[in-house]
């Protein structure tokens, strides 16, 4: 059996797996230390199903401690951002571009020495070592403790980092480094963001994953525990240490995937309704669909694939005007317990609609009673259609598919929806984040440019399946179990034949015990 | 004259993505790059074509190669001086103002990080109008400038002078060269005078992309629907005429290779079902938007470009996806680019097309 830890802002919630079957789940305030609140819900879980600490054979966590951290400018480090590429890149110096105050509290220890590769593996300039000992004193004068190191097309050749990595290490040993080829693609500006992002998450990623190891152990759970990354994938606890940025967007895809797992579904649309939005996301192969666009982080871009979600404002305290026609986005949020016509507040919302339709029984209906029988089939027709409109909008094709309805709005929806080849309500759809974890699978990918000088594209893609593949493998898949989730190839604009950039992203099963 | 300030810059980076009609590179490193300069070495002018003096030696650059290079190896921003420095090496002359050889995409700001290093206006002005993939399609080449001499640099001080008569051939040696640098280069040619400028450029495009940007800027905070308000803008400028050719959901996108380019085909279906299917055919920028059935609808040269359909904001080709709604705006190009010596260049038929070119709007007004 498997234990999903969700670990968010607000609740800590824990679900237990057997196979895909949920055998019990529940939910406990989250902690400032994060520990107590997972030893708090874990031992309710335990206490729920009577299941003893040994039948447990993985334990997978995820979070949002690392985004909040960076979003809320607390409990970062300062950084020595240490950049390889000159004579390239000197125009647009680390953190150009950054919110002020993000990069005040990070130091601005900014520092840019010859190096880097060009996309088919030939150096623009040898390797500054020289610089780099320099760069070693400074650090260890000014007493910074962690360094990210980015280098110009290291996703395609990693030497240059991996070579200052050792000089620093060497002149500064206790020093922790972020290295940017395995953080991230090319997109050089945004690899480094999300590289020094990392670096300055040094201390809090060694705090929480320990307060984890600790949590596990005072239960005497001596599985071993992996943390979730943002495309629904496994890390190891060892590997979140060093790159804590890659939990992210593990949120909403742990979310979506949780859903459908709920749901037995693997190609479907999943809707999550809240209190003021309404969040629609698709899912293929279970995975969610990402986003090509750029992301902002705490003001930073990066380009970490998020999962591609459309928000619109349909939510429970939705306000309701002109006799239903229109609906928020405007909404009365968590004050709907005093706002809402049936906690005797003031405010038509969605809630109050649904109630005075005799759907639902929450709070007082006679305070709904006096609402016209046009209104209420008019704003019921307002809510499908907005919700059928995301859906068809978020599809990929005209074929209708399964809508998963999650999140505690989905009481708004109580018809079929013209988009839907059905609607699926799933139990326990209030912790579809740590169901999500706990059926987490491990993954391996590969983005990067190809040079074609003196190779074909099928024997460079051949290349990367196999590599994308070894790298799940080495990430704790069982080999037999890795497929090929994704190919995506895309010839480089501009420059004919010359180089072609190709991600393969494979998952597999991880290997328990 | 009017200084390019720093909401000039994002919005023309907004204007230049739209006139790229679905190419030229995303100008956000651009836009970084504009803004650096100028905040190291100064304000930047914009000369009106109209306001150039006849005798002022006017040269056009911009930036060769692949997007997905330029964001990677981020120039050093010492590039375009370079060439700039070989082409007056070689020439002998100085330059007195710049020219963008292309307004649309990233090469919309390289010519104001140049103009800002050297003190020395841009013109407002370029030679394309909008994107195209070729250094041979310029208006300074169809109406008389030599392409040649191209001074090509890179950022590590290498420089690279072509000479030859043929402008088609200048652009096939540059590629080359910009392969060998790396994937990405920094260029200097179609060297002429201000009288000459005047006759062979497309007037008004910087100032026209900058308005595009403050036109959707002032949408959004203003409520005011995006697209409208660009179709009111275009009627207001020397393009004219701009219009909504397709409103409707992405519902196909196929991409293959075919010669190294990166050959397209989108599908728009409607939001209203009495319409039929637009599909749009793209080889790096949108060539051609046809209704199911052959009826074209917008083609080459004029833009067609497809727009988010809430934010007005321009989809790259390589970003358009399933499931996208969108507004497929096209826009009539000014009459210098509707020749048949301008057509002879970057019509239709250069780009493979067996449709002839028909302005928008042609029959309708």
């Amino acid at each position: 059996m498997r234990i999903g830890i969700d670990v968010g802002g607000t609740n800590t919630d824990a679900a237990l797996m057997d196979g895909p079957a949920v055998v019990a789940a529940c939910k406990s305030p989250t902690t400032a230390d994060v520990g107590s609140g997972i030893v708090a819900v874990l031992r309710k879980l335990l206490d729920m199903t009577g299941v003893s600490v040994s039948q447990i054979q993985a334990v997978m966590i995820g979070t949002t401690h690392f985004t909040n951290a960076v979003v809320e400018r607390k409990r970062l480090l300062e950084v020595a951002a240490v950049r390889l590429g000159l004579p390239a890149t000197k125009g647009l110096p680390p953190m150009t571009d950054w919110p002020r105050d993000l990069a005040d509290t990070l130091g601005r220890h900014t520092f840019m020495l010859r190096g880097g590769h060009e996309f088919d593996g030939r150096k623009i300039a040898p390797l500054d070592e020289a610089g780099l000992i320099g760069v070693a004193r400074t650090i260890r004068m000014r007493g910074l403790r962690s360094a990210a190191v980015t280098s110009v097309f290291s996703p395609v050749t990693p030497e240059m980092e991996l070579r200052a990595a050792e000089i620093l290490k060497n002149e500064v040993p206790d020093i922790t480094l972020s290295l940017s080829h395995e953080i991230g693609r090319v997109g050089f500006l945004e690899r480094e963001n999300a590289s020094i992002m990392n670096a300055s998450l040094a201390d809090l990623s060694q705090k929480v994953v320990s307060s984890f190891r600790n949590a596990l152990r005072e239960l005497s759970i001596e599985a071993p525990f992996y943390i979730s990354q943002n495309d629904g994938t496994l890390m190891t606890p060892d590997y979140v240490e060093r790159y804590p940025v890659l939990t992210f967007a593990s949120g909403p895809t742990n979310s979506m995937r949780g859903a459908a797992t709920l749901a037995g579904e693997k190609e479907a649309m999943v809707v999550d309704i809240g209190g003021t939005t309404s969040d629609v996301g698709m899912l293929m192969q279970g995975f969610p669909r990402e986003s090509a666009v750029a992301v902002d982080i705490g003001g930073v871009r990066t380009n970490f694939r998020m999962p591609d979600v459309l928000a619109i404002g349909l939510g429970g305290g939705s306000l309701v005007r002109d006799e239903g026609a229109r609906i928020g986005p405007d909404s009365v949020g968590y004050e709907i317990t005093s706002r809402a016509l049936v906690f005797g507040g003031d405010t038509l919302t969605t809630t109050d609609i649904v109630v005075a339709a005799g759907l639902e029984d929450i709070g007082d209906r006679f305070r709904v009673a006096h609402i016209p029988a046009k209104t209420i089939e008019t704003a019921l027709d307002t809510m499908h259609r907005m919700v059928d409109e995301a859906v068809d909008r978020m599809k990929t094709s005209a074929d209708p598919l399964p809508v998963i309805l999650v999140g505690g709005g989905n009481i708004l929806v109580s018809r079929d929806l013209p988009s839907a080849s059905k609607v699926i309500r799933p139990e326990n759809a209030s912790v579809a984040n740590a169901i999500g974890a706990a059926i987490a699978q491990v993954g391996g990918e590969v983005d990067r440019i190809f040079s074609l000088e003196g190779t074909s594209r099928e024997v460079v893609l051949t290349g990367a399946k196999v590599e994308a593949s070894e790298r799940a493998a080495r990430a704790g898949a069982d080999p037999a179990s890795v497929k090929i989730m994704d190919i995506e190839e895309v010839p480089l604009a501009y420059l004919p034949g010359s180089a072609t950039r190709i991600r393969v992203k494979a998952v597999g099963d991880l290997v328990i015990g | 004259m009017p200084i390019i300030t720093d909401q000039d810059i994002d919005d023309l980076a907004v204007g230049a993505a739209l006139l790229g009609t679905g190419g030229g590179g995303d100008p956000y490193i651009g836009k970084l790059l504009a803004k650096a300069a100028i905040e190291e070495y100064g304000p930047v002018e914009l000369l009106a074509l109209e306001d150039v003096s006849d005798e002022v030696a006017v040269v056009a650059c911009g930036a060769m190669g692949a997007p997905t290079i330029l964001i990677e190896k981020i120039p050093s921003g010492d590039e375009i001086g370079l060439s700039l420095d070989a082409y007056e090496d070689h020439t002998g002359g100085r330059a007195g103002a710049i020219i963008p050889f292309e307004a649309g995409g990233i090469n919309s700001m390289i010519p104001i990080a140049l103009a800002a290093r050297r003190r020395l206006p841009v013109i407002d002005a370029d030679g394309m109008g909008r994107a195209f993939p070729q250094l041979e399609m310029e208006t300074f080449h169809v109406y008389g400038v030599p392409a040649s001499p191209v001074a090509i640099a890179d950022e590590q001080g290498n420089r690279v002078l072509i000479e030859t008569n043929d402008a088609a051939k200048a652009e096939w040696y540059a590629r080359g060269v910009t392969i060998r640098m790396g994937g990405q280069s920094y260029i200097v040619n179609y060297g002429m005078n201000g009288r000459t400028a005047k006759r062979v450029s497309v007037p008004a495009t910087m100032s026209l992309a900058i308005g595009i940007g403050r036109t959707l800027r002032e949408a959004a905070a203003g409520h005011r629907d995006p697209v409208s308000a660009l179709v009111d803008f275009f009627a207001g400028t020397h393009y004219g005429h701009a219009k909504v050719i397709a409103a409707g959901k992405i519902v196909d996108v196929v991409r293959k290779e075919e010669n190294g380019w990166s050959i397209g085909v989108a599908t728009v279906e409607p939001f209203d079902p009495s319409r039929p299917t637009v599909k749009i055919r793209i080889q790096n920028e949108n060539l051609i938007a046809e209704e199911d059935g052959g009826q074209v609808l917008a083609i080459v040269p004029d833009l067609i470009t497809v727009l988010d359909l809430d934010t007005a904001e321009a989809i790259t080709t390589e970003r358009l996806r399933y499931g996208q709604r969108v507004n497929v705006l096209a826009v009539r190009v000014p009459p210098i680019m509707r020749t048949p010596e301008a057509l002879a260049v970057f019509g239709p038929a250069q780009f493979g097309l067996k449709q002839p070119y028909t302005p928008l709007g042609h029959g309708d007004d």
